[in-house]
């Protein structure tokens, strides 16, 4: 319950995000560069989510072959980059991880 | 004259549904209904996201209520699945914000995108379109948007199939919520479900990698959220994010 005020704003701050330039159309033009900005945006977050979860590990940076996880997201990766499927790659990355974490 | 049964030739008309069923008159409950179509592939990959969400968010000590809650709240999968994380680690409030902030400002982009096409609408229709501008909603509507690009005069009640999709895609998010959440009680946590989080985003970055600059913006973002991880705050992700925008532009005027 206690995180509940939190969301909600957070909530209303996604909502303005969707609507800034449905609302302000006719009013403003999109300027250029911040479209083009724009277009990185999910490569760039998406990616720097994805190496602090799996490359930090225990507030450490771990590139090492003992990481699990970097091992089972490579397997992921290639299935990701390969197949384009997301349910086949969630699942390949945990059977990986599975399988490392019962065998090494 | 009786049109039942006769061609326009008077020759007997072998199918007197043909005509309407080739070129449908494109009512607001048809577009509705074919909004709501387009949108069902597209769950394959989203029901299981939603009850992910809802096993991590139970995980994470959010309690079934507040779990169901951000569902229609915040109504952002990859947003979602990070809050979880960041209530986990007990991230002040504002980093929680700012964060999910900085993982949905894609959808200015789409804001953008569609702008032009509901530009006539009353304001409770932008409103309500807004609210539902997801990632998958978007695939859906602005592809239509896109596909409509040709044609000399496009159907007036195009909103409704916006509608149909997104409101599809509402209403199975919240179910895989919750079926999530009903899941997520009974799953023990040696089974390491956390890491799903950093899957699914492997999963859907790579659609997102379409030339040099966004794979540059994309491996500069993650080397320096690695190397900015002890920055306090999480405000290593919203640097790596900012430093990847900043690479992919580069890159993009270097190659033109």
């Amino acid at each position: 319950m206690r995180w509940l005020p939190v969301l909600f704003v957070a909530g209303l701050v996604t909502f303005a995000t969707r609507l800034s330039f449905i609302a302000v159309l006719g009013n403003v033009e999109v300027p250029p560069l911040l479209k083009r900005a724009l277009r990185y945006v999910p490569p760039a977050v998406l990616t720097a989510i994805v190496f602090s979860e799996v490359v930090v590990r225990n507030g450490a940076v771990a590139l090492g072959p003992g990481n699990l996880r970097l091992l089972a997201s490579a397997a992921a990766a290639l299935v990701a980059w390969r197949t384009r499927n997301v349910l086949l790659t969630i699942a390949v990355g945990m059977i990986a991880l599975w399988i490392a974490e019962a065998v090494l | 004259m009786p049109r039942s049964g006769a061609g326009v030739l008077g020759v007997p008309d072998p199918d007197p549904g043909y005509m309407e069923r080739m070129s449908p008159p494109l009512t607001p409950r048809r577009e509705f209904l074919s909004g709501c179509r387009d949108e069902l592939p597209l769950l394959l990959g989203v029901v299981p996201f939603g009850m992910i969400y809802g096993v991590l968010a139970l995980d994470a000590g959010l309690g079934a209520f507040t779990s169901q809650a951000m569902s229609s709240v915040v109504f952002a999968g990859s947003a979602q699945l990070l809050a979880t994380q960041l209530v986990r680690e007990a991230a002040p409030a504002l980093v929680v914000v700012i964060t999910i902030f900085v993982v949905n400002l894609r959808h200015a982009l789409y804001s953008a995108s569609v702008a032009p096409y509901v530009s006539h609408l009353p304001r409770r229709w932008k409103i309500g379109l807004a609210y539902l501008l997801t990632d998958e909603a978007y695939a859906v509507a602005g592809s239509r948007y896109a596909r409509d690009a040709g044609v000399a005069e496009p159907s007036p009640h195009r909103h409704w199939y916006f509608l149909g999709a997104g409101l599809t895609l509402w209403t199975s998010w919240q179910l895989s919520t919750a079926a999530g959440v009903f899941l997520g009680a009974q799953i023990p946590h040696r089974w390491s479900l956390d890491f799903t989080l950093a899957l699914t985003f492997i999963a859907i970055v790579f659609p997102s990698l379409r030339d040099l600059a966004t794979a540059a913006a994309a491996l500069a973002a993650g080397v320096i959220a690695v190397l900015a991880f002890r920055l306090p705050y999480n405000l290593g992700l919203i640097l790596a994010a900012v430093a990847g925008i900043g690479v992919g532009l580069a890159v993009e005027r270097w190659r033109a």
